[in-house]
């Protein structure tokens, strides 16, 4: 009975503690503030059509309304713009009041658009930001230098629907998600990808096949992490480097001078590194980093722990061979 | 000429040879990627990971094998013993080793082929290897897939719970495995208990 029961203990162990295993759940949503949307119903105007992948209007040549397949690169999601940062803005606030008249008028497809810093630029509201130190950073990046000046702020940052993420979002899964997804947007999508280039686009999954546990890595740090370098005066990082220089050390995170304090907890971490208690705590909230997360007391009393086994296996050797030869 | 004792059978020296190795590699690596620094790397991170992950692996299978030969060998029975009155049995030994063995005295309790432990080595072996390797096998387990964590008892901090368990049990077992490398050195002569696990046969004192 005695024995029986020693050899189950390990298996009951084991089935004790598969209870308690549960797949980890999604974070708490982050709750959207109220908002007054003044100018929904004057959008609705344009996004009746834009809004939709076909829209409908009235032939007078030949006196019937007809259905058309809406341009993919001129369809707006409503959902979307309206969560974005632009979402009190007036369609016309960027684009011309012309765009009233339907058919719109030919000319129009000139109009000029509106970048990042002819709104953001040299304006004190928005210094926190600091948009003159991200364009300057682009503009190192091989965003620009390998692409026409067709690549702009637009090209990862859609107007009508970015979201200002690192700054705002304290749920880490999703906010890495949000980003990462700006880079998957091309890099994982090759028509789009091709529109800017002639090359094949690499698949990310076998690129990163010599990454240990890739899927985790993927969930829990953002491309840019490895792929940009890091800026002290940017929140996030905008100079994409090239693939050579993109960052393979594993010891770069997964040290107790881990460079995701100043990459991707930038925003928790502070000048409150603590001597004590677990290094790194920053990250403690959202992840564990071996390598990064330490605990001082553990270390120390593992160190007293051992060293102290050590000295007396040293002192029980040296009293036998000492009593030994006496 | 010596008394010899045959008490290892070839599966237990097999077994017990492996799992040294693999517990070796196991603390190694995990020292490495505990303590991993970009200047002083002991072993490279991403290989410090791939020989943990395998090695624990492994370790899963020799402990599996560990369990099976216990079940249906007479090698179970080592590691029973009665709770009660035991921690004076542990103490005669641990007595022995601190003072008795200085003053020439004979081991308290004989070797014999039905009781091939000393309660000090019984009652260790079942503390590592019934109780300290489940539950580092489950914590390593979790840590190798882990989407699948102790979330709902501990919350977002089921990682590092498990991560610290992982941890302090293979410390522990890194002491052991060290207080047991020197242990073995105390026989008939300091190397006929460490031959006795290649040959089978102990050496009476």
């Amino acid at each position: 009975m005695r024995r029986s029961l020693l050899f189950t203990a390990p298996i009951l162990i084991l089935l004790f503690l598969s209870l308690l295993i549960q797949p980890l759940t999604s974070q708490t949503p982050v709750e959207e503030p109220q908002r007054d949307y003044e100018f929904q119903e004057e959008n609705q105007e344009c996004l009746k059509c834009h809004g939709h992948t076909y829209y409908y209007y009235y032939n007078d040549w030949i006196e019937r309304e007809v259905k058309e397949r809406m341009n993919p690169y001129c369809i707006v999601d409503s959902a979307e713009f309206y969560i974005s940062n632009h979402w009190n803005f007036r369609c016309v606030d960027c684009h011309s009041e012309d765009y009233a008249d339907f058919p719109h008028a030919g000319e129009l497809r000139m109009e000029p658009i509106y970048e990042c810093l002819d709104c953001h630029g040299g304006d004190d509201h928005y210094a926190q930001y600091n948009f003159e130190g991200i364009d300057e950073e682009f503009h190192k990046s091989v965003h620009s230098s390998k692409h026409s000046e067709e690549f702009t702020c637009w090209m990862c940052h859609s107007p009508h629907t970015y979201r200002i993420n690192a700054r705002t979002n304290k749920n880490m899964q999703e906010f890495i998600l949000y980003d990462n997804e700006i880079c998957l947007s091309c890099h994982a999508n090759t028509s789009k990808y091709q529109l800017l280039t002639t090359l094949d686009n690499p698949n990310i999954l076998d690129k990163h096949d010599w990454l240990p546990n890739q899927g985790l890595h993927f969930k829990n740090v953002r491309c840019i992490e490895c792929h940009a370098e890091i800026n002290n005066d940017l929140l996030v990082a905008h100079n994409i480097q090239p693939k050579e220089k993109a960052v393979k050390r594993c010891v770069d995170c997964h040290s107790k001078n881990s460079m995701l304090l100043t990459s991707l907890y930038k925003m928790q971490f502070t000048d409150q590194r603590s001597l004590t208690g677990f290094s790194n705590a920053a990250m403690l909230e959202e992840a564990y980093i071996i390598g990064a997360n330490r605990n001082y007391y553990l270390n120390r009393l593992s160190v007293v722990l051992f060293g102290l086994v050590l000295l007396l296996i040293t002192v029980h050797a040296v009293l036998r061979s000492t009593i030994k030869h006496s | 000429m010596e008394e010899k004792l045959y008490l290892y059978p070839v599966w237990v020296r097999f077994w017990h040879w492996a799992n040294a190795i693999l517990c070796l590699l196991l603390i190694l690596t995990g020292l490495s990627m505990q303590y991993s620094d970009p200047e002083y790397p002991i072993i490279r991170f991403d290989w410090a990971v791939s020989i943990h992950d395998i090695s624990g692996i492994i370790l899963i299978i020799s402990y599996i094998i560990f369990l099976i030969g216990n079940i249906f060998t007479p090698n179970g029975s080592q590691y029973l013993f009665r709770i009660r009155g035991y921690f004076r049995n542990v103490t005669r030994q641990a007595r022995y080793y601190a003072f008795g063995m200085f003053k020439e005295e004979n081991p308290p309790f004989e070797i014999t082929k039905s009781n091939k432990f000393n309660p000090l080595q019984r009652f260790s072996y079942v503390f590592i290897m019934y109780i300290s390797m489940p539950v580092i096998i489950i914590t390593g387990l979790m840590l190798l897939y882990p989407e699948y964590l102790l979330h709902g008892v501990f919350g977002t901090f089921a990682l590092h719970t498990t991560d610290i368990i992982h941890v302090v049990l293979g410390f522990i077992v890194s002491l052991f495995f060290v207080v047991h490398v020197y242990f073995c050195s105390i026989g008939s002569r300091p190397l006929s208990n460490y031959r006795s696990m290649f040959t089978g046969y102990h050496e009476k004192h």
